[in-house]
């Protein structure tokens, strides 16, 4: 039991990380392709920028996921990049809503 | 794998913390990422080398066609399609053809079939010159090797597509973190040590990197730039919510007009050739790369006619837009925004259509050289460890996997390729479904050299295979002269380029698979005394093995 725990507590910040740079860094690659609709630009070109740009940033985020000293911080950095992100998209959201 | 941070000693919660170097992680990061999808990496990597010369390779798994010397007015045969199409196609709503050019001596066609609603389409290969169906064996030719580099077979389409785009993702963080990891990446790019095991193979490994970086990056982020909306479907599908409205990007990307509604009022089409004319005046004579109709034979008819690959590094939508009816200029498409714009170079750097024959030398050669940096990686892996195995005959599980794993994909995957070549010269010609048989022989034949390597000490599995690979390829141009009636010498005597560089290339690819044969035999041959009597294996005695 006391092995097996032993066992979650090494390999655990491990498969955090991996999912961090896994499905984390595609999650703000999406964002990422959303937020340049916030930019005063026209629709198709500002999801094509969003789209062109998106996997230069997950591949950035694998790189920080792995290059940091602990699974923690690999998640907060992930978090506080997403936060303006998250703002713009959540403009383009609410704007296309409104009437 | 050691990344992980609870595993750091105790010492660290009292001294300050000493993480582990960023050069270590990376190199973890590498390592891992690159072995993972290894596999497929270099399978993509090397039918999309081939790929550069898809046509050609298709052109020689058609030896019925006569080589085209002259190309034929993309006018004349918009024309003659068109008019095959009439009653080959009748009905449908859209017709679109591929015309042929310097590189390609067929024009295809493909068609939404009639009465059905969605995207089902019917395709065929024309013959130019009479405009009818090609009399030549049902063949994918080099099209299946570019199909299958991005997205594989035997599954459906858009699975492939996740799995070239994922397995794309791995390669680019691999090539960051490749970079990270390197401390002196310009001094290495100058060091090589030949003949010193893994030393041999890590220079090798980073000579060829380093070499065709700024390719190997360029490659990998372009080929994901190519399927972007459906990797990242999300901006658009914030932006955009009816079809109509999605429109608007669609007409940024392709020059695929949209069928709209047809009138229903009868109005026969104006005749194509001019309108292919009044293009070539505006991009010269063969720089035609489609011709697409819609709704032919109602009034609300349109054609477009799109520009070639000539003369512009992008892939972006050129094109002009007639009315089918009355044969009147609508609309010349001329540029798109600044991101669409951006994307049709990167799209174009990938595809390297736009290229004379000297560019798409070097992009082969290069690509080449990222095929051997995929596979000199993935024996690196086996290599660093073989050292480290308490008995060499008996290894754990996953190193044995890695082993006979890279054999079948490496060597491997040379021989179902040449496999193919030799099922499109040797399966009869009636045979039903001719052109998926060849697909399934190299499928079986990469199954079988699988299984191969499975029994086979490794060793001589990769021996075996190398020397069989370099057999298959060197006979490819004499078996085809005796199925065919276009034998090497006849080829050279007619002055026909596709044939004789296409079988000069197999000899050559023949040669370097006997050459890797020959330093692999040499270096176990050499090596296996001094294994005996020295008990503390050297780095160059762990190598003996996968020195090809």
């Amino acid at each position: 039991m006391i092995a097996v725990l032993h066992r979650a507590r090494s390999v655990g910040p491990l498969v955090s990380r991996i999912v961090a740079a896994v499905f984390g860094g595609y999650a703000l690659a999406a964002l990422v392709s959303v937020a340049p609709l916030a930019l005063p630009i026209s629709k198709p070109q500002a999801v094509l920028t969003g789209m062109l740009a998106s996997f230069a940033v997950y591949a950035g985020a694998v790189v920080w996921v792995f290059a940091v000293r602990s699974a923690r911080r690999a998640w907060a950095g992930l978090l506080v990049a997403a936060v303006p992100l998250l703002l713009a998209a959540w403009s383009v959201r609410s704007g296309s809503m409104a009437p | 794998m050691s990344i992980d941070d609870s595993a750091s000693p105790p010492a660290a919660a009292t001294a300050p913390l000493k993480p582990r170097g960023i050069r270590q992680t990376m190199s973890d990061l590498h390592i891992w990422a690159g072995l993972l999808v290894g596999w497929f990496l270099y399978a993509m990597f090397l039918t999309g080398t081939v790929s550069y010369f898809k046509d050609e390779l298709s052109q020689w798994m058609r030896p019925e066609l006569a080589h085209q010397a002259v190309v034929p007015d993309p006018a004349v045969v918009a024309q003659r399609i068109v008019t095959e199409l009439a009653t080959t196609a009748a009905g449908s709503p859209q017709w679109s053809i591929g015309l042929p050019d310097a590189r390609n001596n067929t024009a295809n066609a493909f068609w939404r079939k009639p009465g059905v609603q969605g995207r089902a389409f019917e395709s065929a290969t024309f013959d130019p010159a009479s405009g009818h169906k090609v009399a030549a064996r049902d063949t994918a030719g080099g099209d299946f090797f570019y199909r299958f580099h991005f997205q594989f077979h035997y599954m459906p389409v858009l699975w492939g597509r996740w799995l070239a785009g994922f397995c794309a993702m791995f390669m680019l963080v691999a090539i960051v973190s490749g970079v990270i990891t390197h401390k002196k990446i310009f001094t290495d790019f100058f060091t090589f040590r030949w003949g010193k095991g893994q030393r041999s193979w890590l220079d090798a490994h980073n000579a060829l990197s380093v070499f065709g970086l700024p390719f190997h990056f360029m490659i990998t982020y372009t080929g994901l730039v190519t399927l972007m909306a459906l990797y990242m479907p999300w901006g658009s599908d914030t932006a955009f919510k009816t079809p109509a409205e999605r429109q608007q990007l669609t007409a940024e990307l392709s020059a695929f007009v949209q069928p709209g509604k047809p009138s229903g009022q009868k109005a026969a089409l104006a005749p194509v050739d001019a309108m292919v004319r009044q293009a070539q005046a505006r991009w010269g004579r063969d720089n035609i790369a489609r011709v697409t109709v819609v709704h032919p034979g109602d009034a609300a008819a349109r054609v477009s006619v799109s520009r070639g690959d000539e003369g512009r590094a992008s892939m972006s939508p050129q094109y002009l837009l007639f009315d089918g009816a009355s044969g009147q200029l609508l609309q010349s498409k001329d540029s798109v925004g600044p991101a669409a714009e951006t994307r049709g170079v990167l799209y174009a750097l990938h595809l390297g259509r736009f290229g004379d024959l000297a560019t798409r030398w070097l992009y082969f050669l290069v690509s080449l050289a990222g095929t051997a940096m995929v596979g000199t990686g993935l024996v690196m892996w086996t290599v660093k460890r073989r050292q480290k195995l308490p008995d060499p005959d008996k290894p754990y599980f996953g190193f044995w996997l890695v082993e006979r794993l890279n054999i079948a994909a490496i060597p491997g995957l040379s021989i179902a390729m040449a496999g193919m070549l030799w099922s499109n010269r040797l399966l009869p010609v009636d045979l039903l479904k001719r052109g998926e048989w060849e697909v399934h022989a190299f499928f079986i034949v990469w199954a079988l050299t699988l299984v191969h390597a499975l029994l086979r000490p490794a060793k001589k599995a990769w021996l075996e295979q190398l020397w069989l690979a370099t057999a298959v390829l060197a006979l490819l141009p004499l078996l085809s002269a005796f199925t065919t009636q276009r034998p090497f010498w006849h080829s050279l005597a007619a002055g026909d380029g596709v044939f004789v560089g296409i079988e000069l290339m197999l000899w050559a690819l023949a040669a370097l698979h006997a050459m890797l044969a020959i330093r692999t035999s040499r270096h176990a041959a050499k090596l296996r005394p001094a294994r005996r009597g020295a008990p503390g294996r050297t780095t160059a005695t762990a190598s003996a093995g996968e020195a090809a």
